[in-house]
This record gives C-alpha cells, sequence and structure tokens, in this order.
C-alpha cells in the first residue's frame, strides 16, 4: 500500500518537473518572439541540407504541402503552389509569411483540381489543370479573393495518362504559350513496346508534342481558337520568356529506354547517357525533330531514331533547330526560370534557374540529377556550361531510384527581393535560397 | 572354412551390426534431409546456383529466386526499379499491391499482356504504359512472376510453370 503511494508520489512529481520545464521554455519563446520585431530571416543553420554556393543560405517555408509543382510569388511576397493533386479539394496553395521571417504562417487552399502549371502577372493569377487553363482575379495585394469562379481561359486539351500536364509561361503582351506533352515516348504504334515502329507520319504532333499560343483574353478557347507555336517537342515541362530577347526558351525532357527498346543498338551504359535534356529558344514555327531524331551530346549531333531506322550514327533533321544547351540524359528539367533579381550576385543576372526532378530511366546505373542548375546567359545566349546551383535535394549520395529521394526540385518562382524559391513534389517542401553575404 | 568363420562372426555379432547399421542409416538419412530443407531442386541445379550466386544466404533460396532475377533485370528493372518501389507518378510499385501478391492469375495477365490488361484502379495514378510480355516463356513468367512475390519485402506463394501455362491455354485470344 505505502509502495504504491510512494510510486504514485513519484509519478506526480515527475510530471509537475515536466510540467514546470515545459513552462519555463514556452515563457521563454515568448518573449524571444516579443523582443524580434525587424524581419530577419531565418535561415536555417545547415542550409535544410542543401548545399549552394559560398555566401547563399536556404530556408524552409513550409513543408506536408503535398506535391507542389510549379509555383509563383506575388508582389508581397505570398507563394502560390500548384498541387498535382488536391488535398481535400484544394488544388492551390497560398502561403503568406506575416511577420517576415521566411517562413510561411498561414496557408489556405482553393481550386479543386490537380495540375502543374501557375503563373502571376498585375492583374491575374492563372493556373492550369491537365486540360484546361483558368484565371483568377487578384485584388491590389495581389491575393485572389473569389477563389470560385475563375475564368477559363483554355479547355478540351488532349490529356491521356503520359505527359499530362499543361505547363505555361506568358509573354507579358496577352499570349499564352502552353506545352501540351506528346502522349508517347517516341511515337511507336503500341508505345514502349519491344519491335514496334515508329509512326510515318507521327500522328500525335496534330493536337499534341508542341507549344500551343492562346490569348490571356479570350474564352473557351480550344484548338480551333489557338495555334500550334512549335512541334516536334517531346514534353516541356520548364518553360519562361526571356524579357532580353523577347523570345520562349523551353527545356525538353529527351526520349527514355533506348535499351530496354533497342538493346541490340544500346547497352544500358549508353542507354543511361543518352539522350540530352535539352534547352530551346523557340521561334514561332520551330520543329525541334520529335519523334523522329534525338539530340546525341557527345557526337553533337541530331540523330534518326531507332524506331524510324536509326542505329545510334545516321544523323536527321536538318529543319529540326538544334538546342541552345545540352544537359545529362534523364535528369527531367522541370523548371525554367530567368533571373532577372537583384538579391543574387551580378553573374547571376538574365541567366537561367533549372529545377531538375531527377531521373529514373538510367537504371540500373545510378539516378542523377536532383538539383538546381544555373547556365550563365550574355545578350540572351548562354555565356558558359551548366553547372551545379543547389545540390543534395536527394539526401543521399547514391540515388538508385528516385524513390529514395527525400526532395525532388519541381517548380522555381523569384521573389519580390530577389529569393529564389524551389518547390519539391516528393517531400512536399518549399525551400527559399537567399545571398546574404554582406 | 572362411565363410563358416564370417557367417559365425555375422550371427555371434547379429544385434551390435543391426544397430550399426541402423546408426547409419538415420545418422544419413538426417544429412539428406537438413540438405533438403535448405536446397529444394535437384542437385545440378544447386550447384548452377550457388556457382552464379556466391554468397551463402542467396545460395539457400529457392531456384525461381535467381532465375526470376534475370528476368526482372533484364525486362523490368529499368521501370519498376532495383528496389520494386517504380516510379512515383509513372510507374507503379510492386510492392503493397494486389497486382502482385493478389490472386495469382491477375499478375499473370498484367505480365502477359501488359498494363492495359486489369489496371483499371491505377490508370489515373502512373503515367507510363507497359508493353505485354507474352514473348517470355512459361518457366521464364513463373520464375519472375515468383521472384516478384517474393521479393522487395514481398511474402507470397509462387507461381508453377503449369499455372502459367493453363492461365495461357484458358486465355488464349
Amino acid at each position: 500500500m505505502s509502495k504504491t503511494s510512494h510510486k504514485l508520489f513519484d509519478l506526480r512529481a515527475k510530471w509537475l518537473f515536466l510540467f514546470v520545464i515545459i513552462l519555463l521554455f514556452s515563457g521563454c519563446k515568448e518573449k524571444q518572439e516579443n523582443s524580434v520585431k525587424e524581419p530577419v530571416l531565418k535561415i536555417s543553420p545547415d542550409n535544410e541540407g542543401i548545399i549552394v554556393p559560398d555566401g547563399f543560405g536556404v530556408m524552409k517555408v513550409a513543408d506536408s504541402l503535398g506535391a507542389p509543382r510549379h509555383i509563383a510569388v506575388n508582389s508581397n511576397g505570398g507563394v502560390y503552389l500548384k498541387l498535382r493533386k488536391p488535398i481535400d479539394g484544394e488544388g492551390i496553395i497560398y502561403l503568406e509569411d506575416q511577420d517576415g521571417d521566411g517562413i510561411a504562417d498561414s496557408k489556405k487552399g482553393f481550386a479543386d483540381y490537380g495540375g502543374t502549371g501557375i503563373y502571376l502577372d498585375n492583374n491575374y493569377l492563372y493556373a492550369s489543370s491537365d486540360e484546361e487553363i483558368f484565371r483568377y482575379k487578384l485584388n491590389a495585394e495581389g491575393e485572389v479573393t473569389d477563389t470560385n469562379s475563375p475564368d477559363t481561359l483554355v479547355t478540351k486539351l488532349v490529356s491521356y495518362r503520359t505527359h499530362a500536364t499543361k505547363s505555361f509561361t506568358m509573354d507579358g503582351d496577352g499570349n499564352i504559350y502552353v506545352n501540351i506533352g506528346a502522349y508517347s515516348n517516341a511515337c511507336q504504334e503500341t508505345d514502349r513496346t519491344l519491335g514496334s515502329p515508329g509512326v510515318m507520319p507521327c500522328a500525335i504532333l496534330d493536337s499534341a508534342g508542341g507549344i500551343w499560343q492562346f490569348r490571356s483574353d479570350k474564352f473557351k478557347q480550344s484548338y480551333g481558337e489557338g495555334k500550334r507555336y512549335a512541334t516536334g517537342l517531346r514534353n516541356v515541362v520548364g518553360l519562361d520568356w526571356n524579357n532580353q530577347l523577347n523570345k520562349l526558351v523551353v527545356t525538353q525532357h529527351g526520349r527514355d529506354q533506348l535499351n530496354t527498346l533497342y538493346p541490340d543498338l544500346y547497352d544500358t551504359e549508353t542507354s543511361a547517357k543518352l539522350p540530352a535534356e535539352t534547352m530551346y529558344i523557340i521561334n514561332e514555327g520551330d520543329d525541334a525533330g520529335w519523334p523522329y531524331i534525338y539530340y546525341d551530346q557527345f557526337q553533337n549531333k541530331k540523330i534518326l531514331s531507332p524506331e524510324y531506322g536509326g542505329d545510334g550514327k545516321k544523323t536527321a533533321g536538318e529543319n529540326a533547330i538544334d538546342p541552345i544547351t545540352t544537359f545529362p540524359a534523364h535528369m527531367a528539367p522541370n523548371a525554367l526560370l530567368f533571373y532577372t533579381g537583384d538579391m543574387f550576385p551580378e553573374e547571376y543576372k538574365n541567366g537561367a534557374f533549372i529545377a531538375f526532378h531527377g531521373s529514373w530511366n538510367r537504371a540500373p546505373e545510378k539516378q542523377k540529377g536532383f538539383l538546381v542548375a544555373f547556365v550563365p546567359f550574355n545578350d540572351g545566349k548562354p555565356s558558359g556550361e551548366w553547372q551545379i546551383f543547389a545540390d543534395g535535394f536527394a539526401g543521399i549520395e547514391e540515388v538508385s531510384s528516385p524513390s529514395e529521394a527525400n526532395h525532388r526540385p519541381t517548380g522555381l518562382a523569384q521573389g519580390p527581393d530577389g529569393s529564389l524559391y524551389v518547390s519539391d513534389d516528393a517531400g512536399g517542401t518549399l525551400f527559399r535560397i537567399v545571398y546574404n553575404k554582406k | 572354412m572362411r565363410k563358416g568363420h564370417l557367417s559365425t562372426y555375422i550371427s555371434k555379432h547379429t544385434v551390435a551390426i543391426f544397430l550399426f547399421g541402423l546408426g547409419l542409416i538415420v545418422l544419413l538419412n538426417s544429412c539428406y534431409s537438413s540438405k533438403k530443407e535448405k536446397k529444394p531442386g535437384s542437385e545440378t541445379e544447386i550447384q548452377t546456383v550457388s556457382k552464379s550466386l556466391p554468397k551463402a544466404p542467396e545460395a539457400a533460396l529457392p531456384p525461381y529466386m535467381a532465375d526470376g532475377r534475370k528476368v526482372y533485370r533484364q525486362v523490368c528493372l529499368t521501370c519498376h526499379q532495383a528496389n520494386g518501389k517504380g516510379v512515383s507518378g509513372l510507374n507503379p510499385p510492386l510492392t503493397q499491391t494486389d497486382n502482385v501478391l493478389g490472386d495469382k492469375n491477375r499478375l499473370l495477365e498484367i505480365i502477359i499482356k501488359g498494363s492495359e490488361a486489369n489496371l483499371k484502379d491505377n490508370t489515373s495514378e502512373y503515367a507510363n504504359v507497359m508493353q505485354g510480355y507474352g514473348m517470355l516463356g512459361d518457366k521464364e513468367i513463373a520464375n519472375v512472376a515468383s521472384y516478384i512475390r517474393n521479393s522487395f519485402g514481398n511474402k507470397a506463394e509462387p507461381i508453377t510453370v503449369e499455372e502459367v501455362t493453363s492461365f495461357r491455354s484458358v486465355n488464349k485470344k
């Protein structure tokens, strides 16, 4: 009896002790928060595990966001994220940071559809499902107030299982440029099937495999009202308008499975290295050559696809445009952003940031490319090789399968102060990269 | 004379010899059965397995694991990945799914006919199509099906060659 009560007392004492400590700590925290008035960015001491060049810092704006794809930041620093799949009926998330420490402290959601594309101009927020593009009116603070009745600008775009997402950008002159990805790997009669020949001509190109142009002030446009602006692009996820060139620039996801479909022509190692992921400057009417060719970055040539009689050496696509820069195969460039901010050092100005999602089609070789790359630009043209800007998103040294990666970069946006935001659709995190060297 | 000597020797020690023989039989038998427990299948199969895969724990696995793994590496791994977890949004995982662990015929249908076969529940989730692998032999299909049902943390009854053959004869088109 006495022993039990003793124990009970012990337990009570422990709880009391714990309670006092918690009280003590929470008191401390409140005091701290009250004393800090001026907005100081809470840069993570370990940069959230992300490796950035000297002078840069990384913070986690928010996590547990589901699968955020493309992102856009308004003039107040509020961030809109498009989710691949809606969560509780909400496919667009709006994050705000009221106290200016860089960490989001409020979160709102709306739009009951999933998708990838999102874009802001001064008057509207634009967002895409896999078939449509909508626009929402912004108020003076750059916020959407009427979340329930967007205008439908574009509708009835083809959407099958493969490459269904509709990334888009705008030119500031009332035009929208939307990627309609080819619903195929290489336009074989039967997709991704050993021995199935390429369709000649590839019928997919009539309604997909290119960039279509629409107006931002007309409603319910579809193929009849739009224009095929460029063709022969397998799937463009990253695209941005370059204001220096006044031209559209895109990054293409190159074809998969050279080894699994043509084991006699390509071994697994070659297949892991080919073809290049490519960046193109797009002029109206351009053809980038898919599915008839792919770009070999070692031979620096457009090579005839094996589906159309190629052997890894025969060149083709004389009328197809050449890339302005190339990247290693299969790294999946998911976002492109030309940096126009003043925060980063001068060499970054007008250069291109590319969010690479990371590969899967290099297997059985190790996977690559869970990173944000940078390509320096001068007068609208690449002025150097691509370089790794931010790395370590995977969180592990060697990735044999993308399911092992903690984070996969997917979207990029520039904040009003010149910060670079990076979304991650694997870990559901939003990162912010700032330059803070004095 | 010698014969007589031997026969008297045997008759004298009948009980001891009988016991010795019995002991020998029990001993050999126990050796044999412990071997059998470790490695079902013929002696030659065991040798090929242990030659190609020198690691002791793997050599102890049933032959469909090594043979199925070969097929997996050739035709499945690129998409479904070395860990069987697939690729989010593109290629479905082979773990924790009825398509693999459920009814044997469902898995056989997917392997033979491809992803158009029986994946209504998954179409929106995973973008890439899978071709049918009906060109593989019954034994290769049985091996690879049994391998994926018992890899990546999976545990399900293996599929026999006979089951593949009978599935094909019923589902001829």
